[in-house]
């Protein structure tokens, strides 16, 4: 096999009610503001002007809005093929919040409305479909779920995906939310092969990646 | 009429998530769909809820609701026509 | 011995099982589908819906007749119950060390416990159980399995990605073997949504028919045991699975694409993959959910890809749409389909209603196959292929 060096050549991270961009701080709220109140704010700070992010339930709003601040200025599409791009994602509570929401459409014969747009975000790798949209991404996207985050899987798996070139670069980590607790950091990897210029960036191991967790 | 298109409004950008939109911004008798408002086909879904939660109409042929779901006024038109029926 | 294939890192299908409405074994499955005897019923209204519709559903007192054999039916949930039944029926005809870490343990569901968001059932079992990570713990605890589960929850393509990713890591040699379980149960949850979306058909569907008008829902299991251990293989004809990709249209999280483009390059990929040409390809099973954008995008993307000449079928007629447990048990039929050299019929498919020209297959029928392609799309634009090849040991 041929050595590939991969590396890490973006992140953001938010949670706690803060944006870390690269490993410092991008965006502070205030730690009362509700978890959508938070995002929110950090979509009009960003200056996102996607007005379907209104209509994402918060696990999706946390993907994308992540997916959105690491890949700015990132011009991903001009340097790859739209399905060499991919997209791995882990969380622990798969959709859970919003199947909550969905099931009190439905739990009582006469109070039977089920809400599609509710429906359609019951599924965890919408969030990975939301991102694809967005940037036109045609690559491969798997959703994982997984009790803990886990670096060293996030590794193996996106160094594999570049092993057997299902992927020449990839938007990888963890979006989860549960209730008020929520977490997100998505890393851009890159690899010195597939790769005609990136942006310097830590190598992609564990380390790294436990570091900006 | 125009009292049950203003009520209508406040009811699409309330279930469309329409956050940035005020009521006064949606044109009556402006196509729903297309430019303008942004929807799309889970919208349509959501408004046939609505008229079913909202004011009890069953549309039974989604095929309807390309005319039905027009224009806020012909919503409208539709409510009042078939309510109670 | 001697081994004429002996290709380093192949990863082959050792043993395998089906649960849905047509029967509790691969075996039963098969002769359902050789009978042409559809398990999806019109059932009139009850908890899983306040409205008459068309369902497969496996038969509860069998499960839990079967069940009883292994444990009591009262402690698991019924997602529990098929996949631990399948497990077992799969496992019972396999020689993999199940409790070595050489061996990887992947479920694939969209749903899981999901009945137990229901205000009837939320008391029964823990909060914990809700969720699908605690799930595939227990499960994996059960069967005495070493590896942290790996858990695909990627839409209805997760059965075909869950089986691709297990090729993956065992042809990277990270395990030898891997235990693919795919399960989803029917809940009111499930079907009301896709009624909110009026996806589904009043009448069991017709995949790829001009008459047809929407889906049918189903419930099941299937386990696919995979290893690249072939001192535990028989010799002579075993399956391999040799390639795989996934794509996505980037186009809507709920509406197939209309060109079929995402679809397209999953296939392509997985072709280059494999190094094989489109005429290399003897059967395509394809997602066939019978919607009438689906089935649309797939014929574009399959003549796209080179492969409207290609026997192609869907298995949906018969055990309507099994959600996560489909892309397994799709592809242990259509392994089954190579073994046998027999190409079954697509199941409620009489007059042909996509704007491609297709080879649906009309009547089961012998055939001689060597390499079979297997696709899946699902919510959020996602699509997966597969191809399986007829191996000599």
């Amino acid at each position: 096999m041929e050595s590939i060096e991969n590396v890490i050549s973006g992140s953001c991270s938010i949670h706690e009610q803060k944006v870390i961009i690269d490993g410092k701080v991008g965006f502070e709220g205030n730690i009362d503001w509700s978890m959508p109140e938070f995002l929110k704010k950090v979509y009009k700070n960003f200056e996102m002007k996607y007005p379907k992010f209104y209509k994402m339930d918060p696990l999706t709003k946390l993907g994308f809005t992540t997916a959105e601040i690491l890949l700015r200025d990132k011009n991903l599409n001009e340097k790859y093929d739209d399905a060499d791009i991919g997209i791995v994602i882990l969380n622990r509570s798969s959709s859970i919040d919003i199947d909550k929401a969905f099931q009190l459409t439905i739990d009582d014969n006469d109070n039977y409305y089920p809400s599609p747009a509710l429906f359609v975000y019951t599924l965890p790798n919408i969030m990975a479909g939301e991102i694809c949209i967005r940037h036109k991404f045609k690559g491969e996207n798997t959703v994982f779920i997984r009790k803990e985050f886990s670096a060293k899987f996030i590794q193996d798996y996106v160094s594999l995906l570049f092993q057997k070139k299902k992927a020449k670069v990839c938007i990888a980590g963890w979006v989860e939310v549960n209730h008020t607790q929520y977490k997100s950091l998505l890393m851009l990897v890159e690899n010195t092969i597939f790769a005609n210029s990136y942006d310097s960036g830590h190598t992609f191991d564990t380390n790294a990646i436990n570091k900006l967790f | 009429m125009e009292e049950l298109i203003e009520r209508l409004k406040g009811e699409i950008i309330e279930v469309l998530n329409l956050e940035d939109v005020e009521p006064e911004e949606i044109d009556a008798d402006a196509p729903l769909f297309g430019e303008g408002l942004g929807l799309d086909s889970i919208d349509a879904l959501e408004l046939i809820v609505l008229l079913e939660k909202n004011y009890g109409i069953k549309i039974e042929d989604p095929k309807d609701g390309k005319k039905i779901f027009f224009s806020v006024r012909s919503m409208a038109e539709y409510i009042t026509e078939h309510k109670g029926k | 011995m001697q081994y004429p294939d002996r290709k380093m890192g192949k990863v082959f299908i050792e043993s395998d099982n089906i649960i849905s409405s047509l029967g509790f074994t691969t075996e039963e499955n098969v002769c359902g589908i050789l009978q042409d005897k559809p398990g999806i019923r019109i059932y009139n209204p009850s908890q899983l819906s306040p409205t008459r519709v068309p369902l497969s559903l496996v038969e509860t007192d069998k499960l839990n007749g079967i069940f009883s054999e292994f444990d009591d039916p009262e402690n698991f949930t019924r997602f529990e119950k098929l996949v631990i039944a399948s497990i077992s029926n799969a496992l019972a005809e396999s020689n993999i060390p199940v409790k070595s870490k050489d061996t990887l343990f992947i479920l694939s569901t969209t749903k899981g416990n999901i009945d137990l968001l229901e205000s009837k059932k939320r008391s029964l079992f823990e909060e914990e159980r809700k969720y699908i990570w605690n799930t595939a713990a227990l499960l994996s605890n059960y069967f005495g399995l070493k590896n942290e589960p790996l858990i695909i929850c990627n839409a209805c393509i997760s059965g075909v990605l869950a089986i691709n990713t297990a090729r993956m890591l065992l042809e990277s040699g990270t395990y030898k073997h891997a235990v693919v379980v795919g399960a989803d149960i029917l809940s009111r949850f499930v079907i009301s949504g896709f009624q909110s979306f009026q996806s589904l058909s009043p009448n069991p569907c017709k995949p790829f028919d001009k008459s047809r008008d929407g889906l049918s829902l189903g419930e099941g299991s299937s386990t696919m045991v995979l290893t690249t251990d072939i001192s535990i293989l028989a010799e002579g004809q075993q399956i391999s699975v040799i390639a795989g990709s996934g794509s996505n249209d980037a186009n809507h999280i709920s509406g197939p694409s209309r060109t079929g483009e995402g679809l397209y390059h999953a296939i392509r990929k997985t072709l280059e993959e494999a190094e094989l040409k489109a005429e290399h390809i003897d059967f395509l099973s394809s997602h066939g959910t019978a919607t009438d954008y689906n089935d649309e995008m797939e014929a574009k993307a399959f003549h796209w890809a080179g492969l409207a000449q290609v026997p192609i079928n869907s298995f949906k007629g018969y055990f309507g749409h099994t959600m996560g447990a489909a892309g397994v048990m799709e592809s242990v039929l259509s392994v089954e389909s190579m073994k046998r050299n027999m190409l079954f019929h697509s199941y409620g498919y009489g007059n042909h209603g996509v704007t491609v020209p297709l080879n649906i297959i009309s009547g089961h029928r012998e055939a001689e196959m060597e390499y079979i392609v297997k696709t899946a799309s699902g919510f959020g634009g996602c699509n997966a292929a597969l191809i399986f090849k007829k191996d000599k040991l």
